[in-house]
């Protein structure tokens, strides 16, 4: 009962997340990596000692790449130019050991073409509304019983409503990151998304499976409990459940951000937050708007 | 029960023979290895676009498939290890979809001696065989830019075998007339790449420009000779569109990173289960290692490419592949709570559980579906992969080798009793 009794502290909690966040993407944006727009990123890492931004930029702009980026990685650095081909890469490299003075290896050399760029923007998108359309879908399955006292149109929308706060807020995290860090969204972003979507639409069904069930139970043995109350039990009968398969998810997860590879690092990172904030929302904002939205109708 | 206790030690004996099979063929003669993908082996990974403007739309599939050909031979001369080339469409949606080809060279780093001599356009020769030297083959001056168009014909008159039919333009009709002429009785070499795909007889002087080759061909040898031909008549040039190289040293890092992350996450979902549910956890845990084992199995044999971001599928579904058993738990937990025997609690908690597990697993099933269709990337792909796989085996593991195993070990007690604590708490 506590969290349906409280569930304007909850709210609040989300609606500053929510703000936070598309303030955020709407501000700042999203930095797209060159998954998307097409260029090339050298990774570069130094054994010893190593030169500073500074210097770095510094010969990108000798050697004419004006637009150039660079960002401290672990062990070196991350160049990111527009599009350039292995002879011009290599003369980076060149310059980079500063005649002799470093030891710059390269650790990874990407370049993808704009049109490949543009394509895995279209298939990002598409893959996207494609795993939103299945969503709704199974949500239009889960909820085909009509019940009562909220109709079933209503848990559909409120389960869309919970998945946008889901997916926004990572979205949001990435877009400070990127304008703080300079972090990248990239094609792997974009799957984590996908992945925290079919995570949490399920989690957010579960509790209200159980509050039809509840209400269901209650019609029969003829009990009159309010909506209220059977929410808030439901809610406390299947918290444990809820809070234990997101646990071990997030657990994994945890343990591949902090030992993982580098190159899932960001990935990880996205799933973690997304699958954390799609376990609260199922648990603390989901089943107590189905109450608000009830108690509106009420009135 | 006696059933329940047999199926389980046959089970757990498979999985530790499966378990040691795994560990086994790591080993370095082994033909049965991992196989890594290019971001932990290291090495590059090209896309190419294929400018098939010149080629009529019905000959596109056999023209790339030709083109895959030389590049393969190419590749090979660079003793690489296991390269593939293969034949890839672009765009979403559409006929007139462009024609790529991908070329993956495993371990080299040092890509533009390759880029060199990948992006050569190929070239198609014809070369009398020289009168001194049996080796030796001379230039002729007719090339594929003469050849028209290389067909495959059945000869009645020939028992019906296939023969190749090339028909020359203009100016390579008069040159293969004055060639045949002037060398009938000889061989005429056809070089592709100078590569020797064909060597035929010169039987008797041949104007007008269209000829026959015959001889013992099968039907697809003659195939593979018109492609060739036809490739080399109407060269497509080819274009980089991407490049990545991974340093060997950094594959070999992500690849203990991995090993690493995946050992401690199986370790710490384990211990969570155990202290959480104590002797069901512990059971849960031993389904979770089946499940480790039988992924381990499928990705060796179907075979799955693992790249960083399939190993962190894997390990993503570790943690969701033992939802179905807290699932299972927590309804047995309510289910006793409402007084039934420990056996009916745990047979009710199965049956009841299932539809959320149904269900929960559709959702990841079709978005691991929709991902591995659209995937824009080799990573992506194998993220989603494994990802599928993963939910796939865990619904076997989670529910049917966890209810084997603690059915296996529940006292044989197949008649409810009445409870005995009263209703609940």
């Amino acid at each position: 009962m506590f969290i349906v009794k409280h569930r304007k502290i909850f709210y609040s909690i989300s609606v500053v997340l929510l703000a936070v966040s598309i303030f955020a993407i709407v501000f700042w944006g999203l930095k797209p990596s060159i998954d998307f727009v097409g260029g090339s990123l050298l990774d570069v890492s130094f054994i010893g000692e190593r030169p500073t931004a500074e210097d770095v930029s510094g010969v990108l702009n000798n050697l004419n790449f004006k637009d150039a980026s660079v960002r401290s990685s672990g062990e070196g650095f991350f160049i990111r130019t527009k599009e350039i081909s292995q002879t011009e890469k290599d003369a980076i490299m060149q310059a980079l050991s500063f005649g002799g003075k470093y030891s710059p290896t390269e650790k990874t050399f990407s370049t993808v073409g704009p049109v490949l760029g543009k394509e895995a923007l279209q298939k990002s998108w598409l893959s996207i509304v494609l795993v939103l359309l299945a969503i709704l879908l199974f949500i239009a399955f889960a909820f085909r019983k009509v019940s009562k006292p909220v109709s079933s149109w209503i848990y559909g929308s409120v389960t869309i409503l919970a998945l946008l706060h889901d997916v926004l807020v990572p979205t949001g995290v990435f877009a400070i990151l990127g304008h703080f860090y300079g972090f990248e969204v990239d094609t792997l972003f974009v799957t984590a998304l996908l992945v925290i979507l079919g995570f949490s639409v399920h989690d957010t069904i579960v509790v209200f499976d159980r509050v039809r069930e509840n209400l269901h139970k209650n019609e029969e043995s003829k009990i009159k409990t309010d909506f209220e109350t059977i929410v808030g039990e439901s809610i406390n009968e299947t918290f444990i459940r809820s809070v234990n398969t997101s646990l071990t998810t997030l657990l994994a997860i945890f343990v591949l951000y902090l030992f993982g590879p580098e190159a899932v690092k960001n990935f990880t990172l996205a799933l973690l937050i997304g699958i954390f904030i799609g376990t609260y929302s199922s648990i603390f904002i989901g089943s107590t708007l189905l109450v608000t939205i009830n108690n509106w109708k009420n009135k | 029960m006696a059933k329940y206790r047999f199926w389980a030690i046959i089970m757990i004996a498979l999985a530790a023979a499966a378990g040691f099979y795994v560990w086994n063929s790591e080993k370095t003669d082994s033909n049965r290895k991992f196989k890594l993908g290019l971001d932990l082996s290291g090495g590059t990974h090209l896309v190419y676009k294929a400018d098939t403007a010149q080629v009529q739309s019905a000959d596109i599939s056999s023209a790339m498939q030709s083109l895959r050909d030389v590049i393969e031979k190419r590749v090979n001369l660079f003793g690489v290890s296991e390269p593939i080339v293969q034949v890839e469409q672009g765009g979403v949606f559409g006929d007139n979809r462009e024609q790529r080809l991908i070329v993956e060279l495993p371990g080299v780093t040092d890509v533009n001696e390759a880029i060199k001599r990948i992006g050569e356009t190929p070239t198609l020769e014809f070369k009398l065989l020289s009168k001194e030297n049996e080796e030796e083959f001379l230039d002729t001056g007719l090339t594929g830019r003469m050849l028209q168009k290389a067909s495959i014909q059945f000869d009645q008159n020939f028992g019906g075998k296939p023969i190749i039919g090339l028909k020359f333009n203009d100016e390579g009709s008069d040159l293969f007339a004055k060639i045949t002429r002037e060398n009938t009785g000889n061989v005429l070499g056809i070089f592709l790449d100078g590569n020797l795909i064909e060597a035929p007889y010169i039987r008797e002087e041949i104007s007008g420009g269209e000829a026959v080759i015959t001889g013992d061909f099968t039907a697809d040898q003659a195939k593979q000779i018109v492609r060739d031909l036809n490739y080399g008549a109407l060269p497509m040039p080819i274009s980089l569109l991407s490049t990545e190289t991974i340093g060997a040293t950094l594959g070999g890092r992500a690849i203990n990173a991995s090993v690493k992350a995946g050992l401690y996450a199986f370790v710490v979902v384990a211990i969570f289960l155990i202290a959480w549910y104590r002797f069901q956890g512990l059971v849960a845990a031993l389904a979770l290692a089946i499940y480790t084992v039988i992924n381990l199995m499928l990705f060796k044999f179907i075979p799955v490419t693992l790249t960083a971001a399939g190993i962190a599928g894997f390990i993503l579904s570790i943690g969701m592949a033992v939802d179905a058993n807290i699932l299972i738990f927590e309804r047995t937990k309510e289910e006793l709570k409402r007084g039934k025997s420990k056996y009916e609690a745990l047979k009710e908690g199965f049956h009841r559980a299932w539809s959320s597990i149904r269900d929960s697993n559709l959702s990841s099933i079709i978005t691991a579906i929709i991902l591995y269709y659209f995937a824009s990337t080799p990573m992506i792909k194998g993220f989603a992969l494994v990802f599928l796989i993963g939910v796939l085996v865990s619904m076997f593991s989670a529910v049917t080798a966890s209810r084997t195993i603690l059915f296996a070990i529940s006292k044989d007690n197949p008649t409810p009793t009445p409870p005995q604590k009263g209703e609940g708490k």
